[in-house]
Formats: structure tokens, sequence, C-alpha cells
């Protein structure tokens, strides 16, 4: 960085800030004020800056270890539809129990 | 375009400077001073058909879009803090019309003039401490290839405790970095680590904080930075701003949202 120069001489800023800064003070700093238009910037903040960014290269993020959203269902869907598969498997399962269980009540209807 | 709609981007006092006349805010207009109640707001018209709801919420799902719309409001806050101290208002505060900004003025006009008088004259700077990124593993030579599995094992397990220790070392020169800045500063906000891959800087973020400084005191708040910049090998210091008060606006709304759910769990 250059040598320390008069104040208000920006450091950094614009060119030198990453993105990451700017946005960290500009979506989750501030004076927050209920507008207009109301938008929940911490969906936002979730869903762009902590998974779009990163997600964006996805084989980097792999390499790095970051795949926690795969098996998120809250933000895969394919963890979703796994966790679909998965719940729908245990309760057949649990429904066929419960139906030998009680031999009397389970006439096969099935077509 | 259609109907407009009024962007705010910061409150101040009213300043004796005018902004530059090439200042342009979001999406391209340029900023206004609404003044009202002894206060001023600084606005811009946007269009009704990017910022209604469902535009705005489809928006800020496109990286591009909050990229370019969060460096035209820094840039406006930017422009006003060379000439005042301003309150930055957080990305997208949109009201429907002048009246509208007008009646959120005298709602929080209270807040605003406690803040202004707290922030006055005052700025903040971002420091970031990085562990530089280790300098890639020269390949062993044939000869020094591991005799043994127990060998391999050995040498990890010497490598694992040398990254361990500068980890360490790192986390420590952060400690007192912060404890030298914060002496210097009126108040201090941690921020979370920076994600490398999301802020495409190299290295690992140990520090991330927020310094609120005086004007008078920035000059030698910068030079003791500098001076700890070479201070460490490995260690890589950053500094940015004078940035607007950004860090140290958010707590007249009442409670802090949470956050810290980084680990996304």
């Amino acid at each position: 960085m250059t040598t320390p120069s008069r104040f208000p001489e920006p450091y950094g800023q614009g060119s030198g800030a990453n993105l990451a800064d700017i946005l960290e003070r500009v979506l989750d700093k501030g004076v927050v004020i209920a507008g207009d238009i109301r938008i929940n910037l911490l969906d936002i903040e979730l869903l762009t800056v902590k998974l779009r960014l990163i997600v964006a290269s996805v084989d980097k993020a792999k390499e790095m270890g970051i795949d926690w959203w795969e098996s998120d269902p809250a933000l895969s869907s394919r963890a979703r539809r796994d966790e679909l598969t998965r719940e729908n498997a245990e309760l057949r399962e649990r429904l066929a129990r419960l139906e030998e269980l009680e031999p009397g009540r389970a006439p096969k209807e099935a077509p | 375009m259609t109907t407009g709609l009024r962007y705010v981007y910061a409150v101040c006092r009213p300043f004796g400077t005018p902004l530059q006349a090439q200042l342009r805010g979001v999406g391209g207009a340029p900023p206004a001073l609404l003044h009202h109640h002894g206060l001023v707001a600084v606005v811009s018209t946007v269009p009704e058909a990017d910022f209604c709801e469902s535009a705005l919420k489809a928006h800020l799902e496109d990286l591009d879009w909050l990229a370019t719309t969060a460096r035209a409001h820094q840039g406006v806050v930017d422009a006003l803090t060379t000439v005042t101290t301003p309150l930055p208002l957080r990305l997208a505060t949109v009201f429907r019309d002048d009246s509208a900004v007008r009646m959120m003025i005298e709602a929080r006009e209270e807040d605003f003039r406690g803040l202004l008088d707290r922030l006055h004259g005052r700025v903040e700077w971002g420091v970031k401490v990085y562990l530089e990124p280790e300098p890639a593993e020269p390949e062993p030579a044939e000869a020094a290839r591991p005799a043994s599995g127990r060998d391999y094992l050995r040498r990890r397990r010497l490598q694992s405790h040398a990254q361990e220790e500068k980890w360490q070392r790192a986390e420590r020169f952060a400690h007192s970095l912060h404890e030298r800045l914060a002496e210097r500063a009126e108040d201090v906000r941690m921020h979370p680590p920076q994600n490398s891959a999301l802020s495409g800087t190299p290295g690992q973020n140990v520090l991330n904080a927020a310094y609120l400084v005086s004007r008078a005191h920035s000059e030698e708040f910068v030079e003791l930075v500098d001076r700890t910049k070479d201070e460490a090998p490995g260690i890589r210091v950053e500094l940015t701003g004078p940035w607007a008060a950004y860090s140290f606006s958010g707590e007249a709304s009442g409670a802090e949202p949470a956050v810290g759910s980084g680990e996304g769990r």
C-alpha cells in the first residue's frame, strides 16, 4: 500500500476494497429503516453472499471442502429429494410394521 | 421510464459543500438533497420497474446487479463522507415519494440526531489480517521420498504441526494488533472473517475488524497500521477506509439481528 498521506485520501476503497468489504457493510451494517418497499436482506445475504458467490465456482468450493449446501435440505433440491425419499421409505416401513401387528385389520385391498 | 421511487442513501446534517456535479447514484441518477426538520436525506429517483418488491427481490439474487448497486450506493455514501458525517442507510431503502421520506425522518428524528452526535467527525477504518497462503510445496527429490509408510506419516504429522503453529502465531499477532488499534479507536466492531472464495483475496482471514476513529486521529491510526505491516513474516495486514461509520450505525434500531450462521447450520 502507499505511504500515509493526508486525510481524507481514501485507502484502498473503491479499487482496493473488495466486493465482500462493500457487501458486508451495505447489506449487513448501516441504519435499518423499513421503507415502503419491504425486502428481507437477511434472506438475500444468506442466498446471495454466502451461497451464490461460493457456488459460482462449485468445483473450486468442493476442492476446498465447502459442500455443506449439498446436504442441507433448505438449500439443495437434491438433498431435499433424498430427504423425501428417505422419509417415504421410513413411513412405508412403519406402516408395514403396523399392519403386521394387526393382521385382522389389514385386509389386502390393493388393486 | 414509468413512475419513480425514492431511494435513500444516507441521512446527515445540512452541509455547505455541494456534491460533485458528476456524482451518480443507483441506476445512474444524480443524488439530491431533501431537507426536512433540520436534517438532510440524500435521495435519488429509481425506476419502479426495478425497485418494486418483486423486481427488487429478483434483482438482489443477481450477483452482477447486486454488485453494481452496492458500489453505486457506497459511491454516494463515500462522496458524502468527504464533506460531512453521513449516517449510511442499509442497501435498498426505498420509499414511494418525497413525502414518505419526510414522514420517515419525522418518525426517526431522535435516533438520527443521537447517532449523528455520536459519530460526528468520525470515520471507520477496516483492518484485516491474513495468514498468507503456503508457497507451493517443493516436490520432494526422489531421494527424499519416504522410505516407508511410517516415514510418510511422520512427515505428514510434522507438516500439520507446522501449519497449526503458523495459525497460532497469526492469531497471536492479530490479537496484539487489535489491542493496539483498539486503544487508539473510540469504538470497535468485529466482523466475521471473510471467506477467501467470497472475497477473492488469497490467504486465510484471521481478523476482520472495524475501528471508529476521529478524523483528527486518523493519520496516526493509518501510520500505526502501516508500521505493523512488516512486523510478522507470512502475515498480511490490509487497511481499507475511510468508510462512513457503517459498522457503528446499526444499533439505533434496537437488537442486532442474529449473525454468525456462517457455518450454514
